[in-house]
């Protein structure tokens, strides 16, 4: 996973873990378990609760950063038009509003270019061995096209499809126009010369809740804005006090982030 | 050529929770084993940063890589089965540990009821009962046979549950090790109005840990902390029991042991009705390796377990058409699908907490706890409120009607992050003589060997069920003083694309006739006396519950047989 490589590899790795050693992998009666003894995690947790997130770029890893630069929003796959069909179409399925912000602002085009750049847009932990036959919607994915394939064929359809009924590009669509051009691909009433288009839509729907919803490690759900919005706190360490208690529990959220930091 | 290497006592296939127990029972009474694992090796510090929903949920970090290895999928034998290209309807577990080490940990005993389903079925409602094709047979053990190793299984792994058991399911002559979990809410709300309704709500029995536990292995292991990254993770606590941090800790102690990851096991070698080793390629290398051995035991799970068999000519292949053969009969599985979601438009709820294992279930509905006579089913569900964590990449409720994108659904699905809660009954799963597994003639996995094919859909039976304990799910939502509630009551076509369960059942059977059952009921083979198969993969048919206590007993039961075998060969039924 492209997580690997965006850890810093330095100090506050082996600070988490001496601190998380405190917690577990405890050896008990001459048998190595990853047991913790009792009460330490209730007694730490507030401590972990208080922890503030680190300034953005405050990581030894990037000395002198200016404070709000993420330099980690820059194409991994894309190309910039691409990414720009991307946001526009990501931003109507997840549009800001005065809940919070949409899929733009928190960065799921860099979550899903970078989501194509791993893994997981290469397939290659799916069965991808011929031979393809045309399946039944209950046998599953049956294509040949790899994910990033497939994602990008079907943003070229959208500007082809945009040019057919507007005469414009996708981005250049009113939001009602790019509404009516997404309603037709996930009803398959876009044709696209063999993209499916029903199946791109809902793989850039599901990329879509990920880039709002997953660890800001990835580069979408940018300053946790996503989780913030429903009042997720993330990544907590324990809710042993909290889980009996009525009415919801409001947390600040922490990121894995701030596990490796505090 | 393979590599010969020097023979052991026994070698057992799959380090999950069956393996595990097995090599720590083994090993413990001081004989030698070699573990073989496909997968990688794992402890609890490879969770430290598990509280990742992408990674871990969404991408299947921990389970089996379905680039060198799938199953094919058919509804009925006049498709064509294929693969199944990425994850779905279930998940597969691969390293140390297997599925134990991501499974929720919710635990239930079987029934009395389901070890003899065949007799006490035709018992209560004669031979009519049963519909064309329903093939319903009993386990040859008793639930009374199974008993003391069900207790085995619960102080080993610390399960926390009530005192008391009701009285609808198998008596327990051990309370459980630990005592229940907390209590939410939510829970509250689903037990306080089963009980309205009459029913007997009870606290699912749990292997995420209630308290700070020491075994009687001498493994001690910390409360669980509600973390809700349970389902799908590793637990950084190792409050979850996992054989990782249970059993087989206790067997390597031994310095019995021997353990081999990457250690892909692709054929058993017999001659004259008895096993001689197995042969396994090392993953990394391609090198191939074969392990001599007195017994060999299986415990690759479920579609391994009868892969192995199949592509090494042990046993015999089950034929749909004659019914004859037992490798690969009665496929079962589990029917999700009844539940009722309860909507509170004036309260708020802490469901991104819990643990995999929390929750109230009841069984007034499961097993034939009710009257079937004028129902157009057998068996039931267990209808639980389960509290296992709801993450937001994949919790996303909207009422219906709602739109699926767009400002519409982002302003309902963040309303009702917090504002719901389920009520889902798990429903038994029984079989049918079309339903069975094979191997697919097309499709070969990474190494060039066939892959596992299913052949299984829906039934009237299974439909039936569904709408049966929906309206039941409906019943005690209706009484949880929602705003509204949405029932969910049809099922149709069995489909590879939705997560439903991982609880594969069957393929190599016991029993008490070999015609029926591929072992007896000390999961030894009937067809090769030093092979013992051991797993779910041993179920005549599905409960309407979760598996691994019945697994785990038999695994027990199996170590016993490995044991009694080594001291004395021949067949034990
Ligand atoms: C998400 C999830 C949640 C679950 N929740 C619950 C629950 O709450 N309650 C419950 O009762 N059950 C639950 N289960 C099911 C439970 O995990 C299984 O019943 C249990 O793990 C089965 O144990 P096993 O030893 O038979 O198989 P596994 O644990 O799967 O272990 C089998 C091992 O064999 C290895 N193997 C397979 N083939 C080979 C080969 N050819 N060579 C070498 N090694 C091989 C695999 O890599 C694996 O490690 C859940 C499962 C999942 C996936
Ligand atoms: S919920 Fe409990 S048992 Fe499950 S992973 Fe978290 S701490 Fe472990």
């Amino acid at each position: 996973m492209a997580n690997e490589e965006k850890r810093p590899p330095q100090q506050p790795q082996d600070d988490s873990r001496r601190r998380f050693l405190k917690y577990t992998g405890t050896a008990i009666g001459g048998v190595v378990v990853g047991g913790v003894v009792g009460g330490l995690i209730g007694a730490n947790r507030k401590e972990d609760g208080k922890t503030k997130p680190p300034a953005p770029g405050a990581s030894p890893a990037t000395p002198a950063a200016e404070s709000d630069r993420d330099y980690n929003q820059a194409f991994m796959f894309f190309n910039q038009n691409q990414f720009q069909i991307t946001e526009a179409a990501t931003e109507r399925l997840f549009p800001a509003d005065d809940l919070g912000p949409g899929a733009k602002e928190l960065g799921v085009a860099f979550f899903i270019d970078h989501q194509l750049a791993s893994a997981y847009g290469t397939n290659a932990r799916d069965y991808m061995m011929a031979p393809f036959y045309q399946a039944e919607a209950y046998q599953g994915y049956q294509m040949a096209f790899r994910r990033r394939e497939l994602f990008v064929l079907g943003l070229e359809a959208l500007d082809g499809y945009s040019n057919n009924h507007y005469k414009k590009k996708f981005v250049k669509l009113t939001p009602e126009e790019q509404d009516a051009v997404l309603t037709a691909f996930e009803s398959d009433k876009a044709d696209v010369k063999g993209v499916p288009a029903s199946t791109f839509f809902s793989m850039m729907r599901s990329l879509t809740l990920e880039g709002v919803y997953s660890d800001p490690l990835y580069g979408g759900n940018k300053n946790m804005g996503g989780w913030k919005m429903r009042n997720f706190p993330g990544n907590q360490m324990s809710y042993m006090d909290a889980i009996e208690k009525d009415g919801l529990v409001k947390m600040e959220p922490l990121s894995l982030h701030d596990h490796l930091t505090s | 050529m393979a590599t010969k290497l020097p023979k052991v006592p026994v070698v057992v296939v799959g380090m999950g929770w069956v393996g595990g127990i097995i090599a720590a029972e083994l090993t413990k009474a001081g004989i030698q084993v070699v573990g073989l694992e496909r997968g990688k090796s794992r402890s609890t510090e490879d969770y430290y940063h598990v509280h990742d929903e992408l990674r871990y949920a969404n991408r299947y970090e921990l389970m089996q890589d379905l680039s060198k290895e799938t199953v094919t999928y058919r509804n009925n034998e006049k498709v064509r089965a294929l693969p199944m290209r990425s994850y779905g309807s279930f998940l597969l577990g691969d390293g140390l540990g297997g599925a134990g080490v991501h499974w929720n940990g919710q635990y239930y005993r079987f029934l009395p009821y389901d070890f003899e389903i065949r007799s006490k079925t035709i018992e209560r409602y004669g031979k009519n009962k049963t519909p064309e094709g329903m093939t319903l047979q009993d386990w040859g053990i008793t639930y009374d046979q199974l008993e003391p190793y069900f207790v085995k299984y619960e102080q080993m792994a610390g399960i926390s549950g009530e005192p008391t058991t009701p009285d609808n399911v198998g008596k327990m002559s051990k309370p459980y090790a630990t005592g229940p979990m907390k209590v939410t809410p939510g829970m509250k709300l689903f037990s306080d109005a089963a009980k309205k309704l009459g029913y007997k709500p009870y606290m699912i029995p749990s292997a995420n840990l209630s308290q700070d536990y020491t075994n009687p292995d001498g493994v001690a292991r910390a409360a669980c902390q509600y973390c809700g990254y349970c389902e799908r993770f590793g637990c950084e606590y190792g409050a979850k029991a996992d054989p990782v941090v249970t059993v087989l800790p206790v067997a390597q102690q031994t310095g019995k042991l021997e353990l081999r990851t990457f250690a892909n096991v692709t054929g058993i070698s017999h001659t004259g009705g008895k096993a001689t080793g197995v042969t396994y390629v090392h993953t990394p290398t391609g090198e191939e390796f074969f392990q001599p051995a007195d017994v060999v035991v299986l415990a690759s799970y479920v579609f391994s377990n009868v892969r192995l068999l199949l592509t090494s000519k042990l046993g015999k292949p089950y034929d749909p058409k004659s019914g004859t053969g037992a490798v690969g009969r009665n496929y079962c599985y589990q029917v999700n699908g009844a539940s009722t979601t309860a909507f509170y438009d004036d309260k708020e709820f802490n469901i991104f907490m819990g643990a995999g294992a929390l929750g109230s279930s009841l069984d007034d509905f499961n097993g034939d706890n009710f009257d079937h006579k004028d129902l157009k089913f057998l068996h039931g569900a267990n209808i639980r409120y389960t509290q296992a964590g709801l993450r937001p990449i994949q919790h996303n409720p909207t009422p219906s009607g709602t739109p699926g994108w767009g400002q519409a659904f982002k302003q309902a699905s963040i309303k009702y992050a917090n504002r719901v809660l389920n009520i889902a009954g798990q429903g038994a799963s029984l079989p049918f003589r079309h339903h069975y597994l094979d191997l697919d003639p097309v499709y070969k996995d990474a190494l060039g060997l066939p892959l596992m094919r299913m052949t299984f859909d829906f039934e009237d039976q299974d439909k039936e069920l569904v709408k049966f304990i929906a309206s039941k799910t409906k019943e005690i939502a209706d009484q949880m003083g929602a705003t509204k509630t949405e029932m969910r009551d049809s099922l149709s076509t069995y489909s590879i694309v939705p997560y439903q369960s991982t609880h594969n059942t069957g393929g190599t059977t016991m029993g008490a006739d070999p015609s029926v059952s591929v072992v007896n009921n000390y999961l030894q083979m009937w067809d090769a006396e030093n092979v013992f198969i051991c797993g779910a993969s041993n179920f005549q048919h599905n409960s309407g519950y979760n598996p691994t206590a019945t697994v785990g007993g038999l695994a027990y039961r199996a170590a016993e047989g490995v044991a009694k075998y080594l001291q004395k060969p021949g067949s034990l039924a």
